[in-house]
């Protein structure tokens, strides 16, 4: 190769970044692309820049790391090794014919309707992940948001959606969330999670892995108690109330088999429940190139290969891990894909410490899914008129009927019969709570553009391929 | 204390936009959406079905809750979209193409 290769980095995130500085460090001309205005992803979203903020608007930890990617960035912009495409949402990456490169198909813009097309050699795509919410009576209802929608508003826009909240559901982003919206002004009425105490002893050995994560908990629960906010463990969110908004939730304890326990039920009056069940990874990039997945994640190498050549994938699009795996995953993938752009094979000595980093990350992580699984009877007590599918309105009666009677034995076929994941979100949303209801596998969406595209756009593509 | 005092915020000249006709500041770099929740507005779109109110509920993107009409552009992702001075934003009904 006379020229630099060139690498696309899908996600300026943890991960997409710390591919991207990895890359280009080594000679490799990289292209980062990101739907944002800026990078960072989602655990380092910045407020606007018009904004003017002086200090984020959440406790933040980890801020030197932030400042060092940033700084990078900055570096490898400077120097003409990086350019970096804020504002374009990816679409569809192909693998072209012939030359063994891939063209990255983007819209450009908040109104999306631009296309533009990113020619390179090699690809990461650091997509991270999105969040899992499972039903409840109520939880359409205007004041109801995913929790890390909830701090994404906070951090990115510097507001608030009322001023008492509810957060709710399981899972370790339930902490920062409860903690950022306490501190930005909210009163936080009560965190409710639905995992117990006991689940996390028993598994506190392989928790203990990563002492610094542990100290991060325990500064969240410092300023939980500072500000006041009652936790509630082996408690669910049973129903949202409100005409028009929210205005209050029932919460009850949940049983041993996770169904919430007769008597118990107690209403909470608030304006915001920001609510979540874990994360799931962003993977119709990956799917539509033809790379493997396994379970509902990416399927990546000790390198962070995909099984498409060419094709590498970091951070929670491979598995949901957090900011410091997404990091080490990055670091790897960055690593392996500028060697072998050059035509050689990676030295796993040079990058010894993030296979390390990776390791106890990832162990981590295993053991809070284990800790964190959302209460196993969630579906059974699920009323039939509950909405399940937000674009399409369906009801769990509507899902539960597809599967029994008229005999749906997979998610497609309740598609078809009730139009649940047919709407704007592709399933996004709905698909959990399709599976918990059928007892179907929860399956990659196999959706044929990441972005819905304009066909304009797909009209002026050339006829190539 | 509200985020932007805790952030020592210094944002730019708020600018006027309209919400279903009635006049709203918001201030520059945030969403649409963030201006509306800035100015105690949660809702602002009536489904297909049922014509239910939704407003924001994944905040990036990803689950087209909080589509609503700006300048006569149905649609637009309230959470990915940046207000503009100006700005004539409608609750959008159905589909927001007024043929439903
Ligand atoms: C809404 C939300 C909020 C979160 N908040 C926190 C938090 O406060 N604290 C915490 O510890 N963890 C948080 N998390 C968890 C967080 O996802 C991870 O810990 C970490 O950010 C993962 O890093 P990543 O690089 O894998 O992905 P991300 O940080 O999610 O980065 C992915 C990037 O890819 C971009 N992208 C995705 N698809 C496309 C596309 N098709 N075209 C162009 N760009 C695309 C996105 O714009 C994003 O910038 C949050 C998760 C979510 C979903
Ligand atoms: S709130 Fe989900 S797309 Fe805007």
């Amino acid at each position: 190769m006379t020229e630099r290769p060139r690498l696309a980095v899908v996600g300026a995130g943890p991960a997409g970044l710390a591919a991207a500085l990895a890359a280009a460090s080594r000679g490799v001309r990289v292209i980062l692309v990101d739907a944002a205005d800026q990078a960072g992803g989602q655990f380092y979203r910045q407020p606007a820049a018009a904004l003017g903020a002086r200090r984020p608007p959440a406790p933040h930890h980890r801020r030197r790391t932030w400042e060092r990617l940033r700084a990078g960035l900055g570096r490898h912009r400077a120097a003409g090794r990086l350019v970096h495409l804020t504002d374009h949402h990816v679409w569809c990456v192909a693998r072209e014919s012939g030359s063994g490169g891939f063209t990255v198909h983007a819209l450009r813009g908040p109104g999306q309707e631009e296309g533009v097309t990113v020619r390179a050699d090699a690809v990461v795509l650091a997509t991270g992940g999105y969040e899992r919410v499972l039903p409840f009576p109520g939880w359409t209802l205007p004041g109801v948001v995913t929790a890390g929608g909830a701090q994404a508003m906070l951090k990115g826009g510097l507001v608030l959606p009322g001023r008492v909240a509810v957060v709710a559901g399981t899972g370790p982003l339930l902490l920062p969330v409860a903690t950022g919206l306490a501190a930005a002004g909210a009163r936080v009425a009560a965190l409710v999670e639905s995992a117990g105490p006991a689940a996390a002893l028993r598994r506190a050995p392989a928790l203990t892995v990563r002492p610094g994560t542990l100290a991060e908990g325990a500064g969240y629960a410092a300023r939980l108690l500072r500000h006041r906010v009652r936790t509630l463990t082996r408690h669910t969110v049973v129903a949202a109330h409100g005409t028009g908004r929210l205005e209050a939730v029932t919460v009850a304890a949940l049983d041993r088999a996770g169904r919430p326990r007769p008597g118990t039920a107690r209403r909470l009056a608030c304006d915001t429940l920001a609510v979540g069940h874990g994360l799931l990874p962003h993977t119709d990039l990956a799917e539509a190139l033809g790379c493997a997945l396994s379970g509902t994640a990416v399927r990546v190498d000790g390198e962070q290969r995909t099984d498409v050549p060419g094709v590498w994938a970091a951070g929670e699009a491979t598995g949901v891990g957090g900011a410091a795996l997404a990091l080490a995953e990055g670091h790897i993938a960055g690593h392996s894909a500028a060697a072998r752009l050059y035509g050689a094979v990676p030295d796993p000595r040079r990058r010894a410490g993030a296979d390390r980093a990776r390791s106890r990350a990832r162990a981590f992580a295993a053991a809070l899914e284990a800790v964190y699984a959302p209460p196993a009877g969630w579906a059974d007590g699920l009323p039939d008129d509950t909405v399940v599918c937000r674009c399409e309105e369906v009801t769990a009666g509507r899902v539960r009927e597809a599967a029994g009677t008229l005999g749906a034995g997979d998610a497609r076929t309740v598609k078809l019969l009730t139009r649940a994941g047919m709407g704007w979100c592709q399933g996004r949303m709905c698909g959990p709570a399709v599976a918990g209801l059928t007892g179907c596998p929860l399956t990659a969406g196999r959706r044929p553009f990441a972005r819905p595209v304009p066909l304009g756009v797909l009209a002026g593509l050339p006829d190539a391929e | 204390m509200n985020p932007l005092k805790r952030t020592r915020a210094r944002p730019g000249p708020a600018c006027t936009v309209t919400f279903d006709g009635r006049p709203l500041r918001a201030l520059p770099g945030r969403t649409v959406a963030a201006a509306l929740w800035a100015a105690g507005v949660t809702a602002w779109r009536g489904t297909r079905g049922t014509g239910k109110p939704r407003g924001v509920f994944c905040g990036i993107g990803v689950c087209f809750d909080c589509l609503v009409t700006v300048n006569d552009r149905p649609n637009q992702r309230a959470c990915l979209v940046p207000v503009r001075p100006g700005d004539v934003i409608r609750t959008q009904r159905g589909t927001g193409r007024d043929d439903d």
